[in-house]
């Protein structure tokens, strides 16, 4: 099986993948429906189970997406990856500033955030200015945007304002755009490969974000910050992160990497991922709501994207430079 | 042909830009004629409301646009009457007429009609009080149903004075209807109708 693998060619291995990806889902959803089909009385217990089978209805469904998106992306090529990329980065953005109320003197950054900051992002990766991407955000547009927030003559909260549209910009376009910079990468012996580096990296983070949460139902231990997060558990975190690394190390046949290096590099990013996750739920927490859904969906119709992708948007800088730097890139 | 581009292109930016999310709280979508009143903090708002519009209803609900604004160009004027379909009030009154003409004849007709009672934009946390044409309407056409609607977030998408809109999550909620009951006074249903769009906030 093995050897049957190595001798196709990098497409041929891609697809493949692709193939099991859609498989194991299909077989996910296939389970998820059987589950549902059957009846379990109308008790607190059977109430219980079906908000369950909800929520990994959501789960499957958000699944679908992103490795349709995925598969589409790899079908059409690097450019089109980038702008489905940069959409995603759009929707989470506008999520974010959706619930971080701005003033009428912030409208002209924001104008800079979504519609010129964005696309330079993104137009510098796709011409692999990799250096000129890495610090476009945090030192030219760290300048950019306080200055066109003190032309528009407001100072009331002025910290808190710009900080917001600093983080917003940080999370959603800077961390997110270092997914399809991923694509772009050269290591040495693994042309054409590089949507497995992307794979890799979802993959793992997002099975120790699965572990972690099943983890958390099973253990009962008390949260380590209660008032943030009622879920998040010592035990439960380094459950999941230990899941993440070692399903890492299993993979590094998908990767440049030798088995040691992608168990440690997993880990990495699975501690980045989860932490950062930590993080925007203590945002959420300030602003009052359960998630960038729930309360949006009754308000502002917010799609609860961010709540999905937080993860990635903290792991991919903190991965892609890791390896970029280990490698000497 | 040029108009049905325009407004699956208006369309698409508004879903692009605010999400354009309906909630049908107190009524349910249907084709019967009604008058949608709602707050007024934007020229988006009838954009928005309109988007909010299931695809059936849209074509029968009518804004309403400021004549003088919204003919001084040849393209405000092609934008509101093909794409919009859009009716046209004076807001100067003039001695001979009775303003709210237009709008008679448009219910006469058998149209919905999108309705700001504010009469201008607001800027304020709470709508201005309302203006009486609502009342006047709602006297002489006691079978039209007035749904209020809360329009939310649009002031941030394109605050007054800025050409470039920005991407801000929206929605429109639309309310219990509400009737002009018998003997009620044209100040306390105003402030009852304006309450109702006020209440439709926080649900």
């Amino acid at each position: 099986m093995n050897q049957f693998l190595l001798k196709l060619s990098a497409t041929q291995q891609i697809g493949a993948m692709f193939v099991l990806v859609f498989g194991a889902l299909l077989l996910a959803s296939i389970a998820a429906l059987l589950l549902s089909l059957r009846d379990r009385g109308d008790d607190a217990a059977a109430d219980a189970w079906r908000r369950e089978l909800s929520r990994i209805d959501g789960v499957l469904r958000t699944s679908w997406v992103m490795v349709f998106v995925f598969w589409v992306g790899w079908l059409s090529g690097d450019a089109v990856t980038l702008v489905l990329f940069a959409l995603v980065s759009f929707f989470a953005l506008r999520e974010f500033m959706t619930l971080s109320p701005t003033r009428r003197g912030d409208h002209r950054s924001l104008v800079l955030a979504f519609f010129v900051v964005l696309p330079i992002q993104y137009t510098l990766v796709g011409t692999r200015h990799f250096d000129l991407f890495t610090v476009f955000i945090p030192v030219y547009v760290f300048l950019a945007i306080p200055v066109v927030s003190a032309l528009a003559n407001d100072p009331a909260r002025f910290l808190e304002r710009n900080a917001k549209l600093q983080w917003g910009i940080m999370v959603c376009i800077y961390g997110m755009s270092h997914v399809p910079a991923l694509l772009l990468l050269n290591f040495r012996g693994f042309q054409n490969r590089s949507a497995f580096l992307v794979f890799f990296l979802v993959l793992v983070v997002q099975t120790c974000m699965v572990v972690q949460y099943l983890a958390s139902r099973r253990f009962k231990s008390a949260p380590a910050a209660p008032a943030i997060s009622d879920s998040f558990a010592w035990r439960s975190w380094w459950t999941g992160v230990l899941a993440g690394s070692v399903l890492g190390g299993l993979l590094a046949g998908l990767t440049p990497f030798a088995p040691g290096q992608a168990l440690a590099l997993a880990f990495v990013a699975c501690v980045a991922g989860s932490l950062g996750h930590l993080v925007m739920k203590a945002l959420k927490r300030d602003r009052g709501i359960p998630n960038w859904g729930r309360d949006g969906v009754s308000v502002t119709g917010a799609g609860g994207l961010l709540d999905r992708v937080d993860a990635l948007c903290f792991a991919a800088p903190i991965f892609f430079h890791s390896s970029r730097w280990y490698f000497g890139l | 042909m040029l108009a049905k581009l325009m407004s699956y292109f208006l369309l698409g930016l508004v879903r692009l830009l605010t999400g354009s999310q309906a909630r049908w709280h107190g009524c349910p979508p249907k084709a019967e004629q009604r008058i949608y009143f709602a707050n007024h903090q934007s020229h988006a708002d009838l954009i928005m409301i309109w988007a909010a519009l299931p695809k059936e209803l849209r074509s029968r609900t009518r804004p309403i646009a400021a004549k003088d604004y919204w003919t001084r160009t040849p393209f405000r004027q092609w934008i509101t009457t093909a794409v919009f379909n859009a009716i046209y009030v004076e807001r100067e009154r003039t001695d001979d007429q009775d303003p709210l003409q237009p709008l008679y004849d448009a219910l006469e007709s058998g149209d919905s009609i999108i309705l700001f009672p504010e009469g201008t934009r607001g800027y304020a946390d709470e709508p201005q009080p309302f203006k009486s044409g609502l009342y006047n309407l709602a006297l002489k056409y006691p079978d039209v149903v007035l749904v209020p609607a809360w329009i939310n977030n649009i002031q941030r998408v394109m605050p007054k004075g800025e050409v470039v809109p920005v991407p801000v999550l929206c929605s429109v909620t639309f309310g219990v209807p509400i009737q002009l009951d018998e003997s009620e006074e044209r100040r306390a249903f105003l402030d009852r109708a304006r309450q109702a769009v006020i209440a439709l906030r926080d649900v």
